[in-house]
């Protein structure tokens, strides 16, 4: 695990396995999720894989009606809009991911600084297999 | 910048975008006060985004020039997604400064309406992260979560955001040139009068705000992102001729000089730390105010990049015209009406005057230019000695943002 390069891939693989991870800064300690490979405040490039607890807050949101065709394809449309957002992990780090377990058709409900826990949410099978990263209040 | 031109914005089946260039060109050419013989063109700078993904033609600068008959002087694509063509301008000062040119077009176009919605909100996608993609952010998702943590910031609502949309409606109606020339007020009246035409039950809104609650007049898109928040699907181009500062007077008595220009560079969504302000504005605006020694008060009008409701709120703070957090109350205020201390978006902004992508940078100038020289018509501005005016674009979710300041003199 600690041999993958600190990249898109590596981070793709890793949430396959179930895993949020991050990279540490060996030098100033800053945290990347997903990681980079340069530290963006010491621009070292001496990085540590950190797997995240997988805890954390809705930073902000939205319902979206519209959505891509991917998104269409897992049934999503006006009646049923599903919700994205930003997540403030326990880390301090931020994600975007999709928010799951929440109404998207009453966004009026759904409130900033919900807790949130981590899910894996695992589409397709063989070469079409994808998995993308959720969060559902805790 | 002794001339300037643009197409209507729109949507036009009968004409693609080389033609509609063609059409902004023209309008510039006759602009330029005592004339230009084209040929003394140095260069072309042609803003443009999509063309790769619509039209499936990416090298469009060299086939623009041709059309125009500028060939065989160089033609060069900038790209920076919805700033396409501010940094087209951007390139035409510089190439101006060095001294290499003394004569250079700028301009951008896009042609968008001719694919389906769902084509269209594909590409546009091409300008986030793969992380906000992959996430599921559409554009009007991206700014929709911006606009929930600027409620949860400052305590502003949907409510607040209807203020600029009626607002850009309402100087659209001005601008002949504009997507939708219409009000609120119009396009209730018309719905009102085709419910009763048709004998079908005559919808009731006290005001443009009930207008705007409805949900069958105004759905969600990306919540909080209503219909009425977003920019249209759009189709246009538009032109700006640069000469040399001490050329100037040869074509014009009344030349505008560009005074700042600025560009930043910004993170992802994920990435930033607090999501109600764009770096990349804030550093753009530090460093065009920096090139002119101007401050925010000293700009008398302003187009700001409104692509969505809350953007303009946001970038009426960034530029320093208010203070964080106080963007939404100047706009329920009125300050930023046409008739306010601090005129925005007179065109009717992104929103309503439309974006077809490429050609919004120096359509936003195009807008300065009449400002500063009064020549917007119906809609110009009644500050007394108009003479400095800015234009601000942002391209992709923050990743590429400008200010670009003109001064009369």
């Amino acid at each position: 695990m600690e041999e993958r390069p600190f990249n898109d891939i590596s981070y793709e693989r890793f949430l396959s396995e179930d895993k949020l991870m991050g990279s540490r800064c060996q030098k100033c300690g800053s945290l990347f999720v997903p990681p980079r490979s340069i530290c963006t405040k010491c621009h070292s490039s001496e990085m540590r894989w950190l797997e995240m607890k997988g805890k954390g807050r809705l930073a902000a949101f939205t319902s979206i009606a519209i959505g891509p065709p991917f998104m269409i394809k897992e049934g999503y449309d006006r009646k049923h809009p599903y919700v994205s957002g930003v997540v403030e992990l326990e880390e301090r780090a931020r994600v975007v991911a999709r928010i799951e377990g929440v109404d998207g058709s009453k966004p009026e409900a759904i409130k900033i600084g919900t807790p949130l826990k981590v899910e894996f949410l695992h589409r397709g099978e063989g070469t079409n297999a994808t998995v993308f990263l959720a969060f559902r209040p805790s | 910048m002794v001339g300037a031109g643009m197409s209507r914005f729109g949507m036009f089946g009968d004409k693609d975008s080389k033609y509609l260039f063609a059409e902004a060109f023209h309008e510039m050419v006759s602009t330029v006060d005592k004339g230009i013989d084209v040929k003394d063109i140095d260069a072309l700078y042609l803003g443009n985004f999509t063309n790769d993904f619509f039209v499936h033609q990416g090298h469009w600068a060299p086939i623009v020039s041709d059309l125009l008959g500028l060939t065989p002087k160089p033609a060069t694509r900038t790209e920076g997604a919805c700033a396409s063509s501010a940094l087209a301008l951007r390139e035409g000062v510089f190439a101006i400064a060095s001294g290499f040119y003394d004569m250079v077009l700028v301009g951008g176009v896009e042609e968008m309406s001719k694919r389906s919605t769902e084509e269209v909100t594909q590409g546009l996608a091409m300008a986030a992260s793969p992380y906000e993609v992959k996430a599921g952010f559409t554009f009007p998702g991206v700014f929709g979560a911006i606009a929930t943590a600027y409620f949860a910031k400052y305590g502003a609502s949907r409510e607040h955001l209807m203020n600029v949309t009626i607002k850009s409606h309402n100087n659209a109606r001005l601008n002949p040139k504009a997507q939708f020339s219409v009000s609120i007020r119009d396009i209730m009246d018309q719905r009102i009068a085709k419910a009763k035409s048709k004998g079908e039950p005559v919808p009731i809104w006290r005001d443009e705000k009930e207008f705007l609650r409805d949900p069958r007049a105004n759905p969600v898109v990306a919540w909080p992102m209503h219909l009425f928040d977003c920019c249209p699907i759009s189709d246009g181009a538009s032109c700006i001729l640069l000469v040399a500062e001490e050329l100037a007077r040869h074509f014009t008595d009344n030349p505008l000089y560009v005074v700042g220009i600025g560009q930043g560079s910004g993170k992802g969504l994920h990435a930033k730390e607090d999501l109600t302000y764009f770096e990349a504005t804030r550093y753009a605006a530090q460093e065009a105010y920096g090139l002119s020694g101007l401050k925010p008060e000293d700009i008398q009008v302003a187009e700001v990049h409104d692509c969505f409701s809350i953007a303009e709120i946001l970038h009426i703070e960034d530029l320093g015209f208010f203070k964080p957090g106080e963007g939404y109350k100047a706009v329920e205020q009125g300050l930023t009406r046409l008739d306010g201390p601090k005129p925005i978006n007179t065109s009717g902004g992104l929103k309503c005057k439309g974006h077809p992508v490429g050609a919004t940078g120096t359509g936003q100038l195009v807008e300065i230019w009449k400002q500063l020289r009064g020549e917007a018509g119906e809609r110009q501005v009644g500050i007394k000695d108009l003479r400095i005016g800015a234009a601000q674009s942002l391209g992709g979710t923050g990743g590429t943002c400008t200010l670009t300041i003109l001064e009369r003199r």
